[in-house]
């Protein structure tokens, strides 16, 4: 699909304050209403814009703990992949699965209570995940920034 | 703030959809539509759902790479936190900036156009800044956002 200026100025308005109206935008873009709410919909209908989710902040509900952990895979068998993912996909404390081309294979965010919490989830589920070769952790401090707003 | 079942279900539909009425959720959980727009206000209030995040396709506008960096701060000579931070937030391309513990200080997220895009970010505006020492890329491949423990 073909994004013009107009589409780029809307979006930049939109992922700002993703709570706007149709309306709020169209008056902060200069378009008219019709025409706001025709490109919004015509973003949607082509899944450039994928939805407005609600974002959890984990700390408020008590889990003080997050752990990045950087995985290294046994990639002898062909659905280590595959394997490790959907048995990560089983521990309701992972709240983020990426895989990477680089010196780690996947990453997973893990979060926890506290720290004997996270003790425990580590060795009752992390370390015995299958596949794995070596397990690197960085423990969060402090998130300085976090957003998904792309540059447009 | 002890959340019930009913508190939990609702999380897990906004983290979905935080475009849903309050009408619509309230038919969907049974509830009044006050009630249900009460609920979620409490959750905002306690700061439990935080706010609101636009889910673009990167690639459909033009970001077709996204890379983790770990940042390591060069020992030498004394390293302000504060200006290393205040510098790389100022990145448009930067996403997400994690002050972090282990064999890295910092976790970065970097958006770009291409591989030649993300080395111009790289060479011209983090490599320059003079608190960075040692720098692990990896570029990402796929990514998925877990509910998370919400029963």
């Amino acid at each position: 699909m073909q994004i013009d200026d107009q589409d780029r100025r809307l979006l930049r308005q939109f992922q700002a304050d993703p709570s706007q109206s149709a309306a709020e935008l169209a008056e902060r873009t200069g378009l008219t209403r019709a025409a706001a709410w025709r490109r919004l919909e015509r973003l949607r209908e082509t899944g450039v814009i994928r939805g407005v989710r609600g974002v959890i902040d984990w700390r408020a509900l008590g889990y003080d703990v997050e752990v990045s952990l950087r995985l290294t895979l046994d990639k002898s068998q062909s659905n280590a992949f595959d394997t490790v993912i959907a048995a990560a996909r089983d521990i309701p404390e992972v709240i983020e699965i990426q895989t990477f081309l680089g010196r780690v294979d996947l990453r997973l965010s893990v979060i926890a209570r506290d720290m004997p919490h996270y003790q425990d989830l580590y060795r009752s589920r992390i370390l015995t995940l299958p596949h794995i070769a070596e397990i690197e952790a960085l423990m969060q401090v402090a998130t300085i920034r976090q957003t998904d707003t792309l540059p447009l | 703030m002890d959340l019930d079942d009913t508190d939990r279900a609702l999380l897990r539909a906004l983290a979905q959809d935080a475009s849903v009425s309050a009408g619509a959720l309230a038919r969907r959980f049974g509830l009044s539509q006050p009630t249900a727009w009460r609920r979620v206000r409490r959750l905002e209030e306690a700061g439990i759902l935080a706010g609101r995040r636009l889910d673009l396709d990167p690639a459909a506008l033009g970001f077709g790479v996204t890379v983790f960096l770990g940042v390591k701060l060069a020992a030498r000579g004394r390293v302000s936190l504060e200006d290393f931070e205040r510098a790389i937030t100022a990145i448009p391309e930067v996403q997400a900036v994690h002050h972090v513990l282990g064999r890295y200080d910092y976790r970065l997220r970097v958006v770009a156009r291409d591989l030649s895009d993300f080395e111009r970010v790289l060479r011209r505006r983090i490599m320059t800044l003079p608190a960075v020492g040692e720098i692990e890329a990896n570029v990402l491949l796929s990514e998925e956002r877990r509910p998370g423990p919400l029963g």
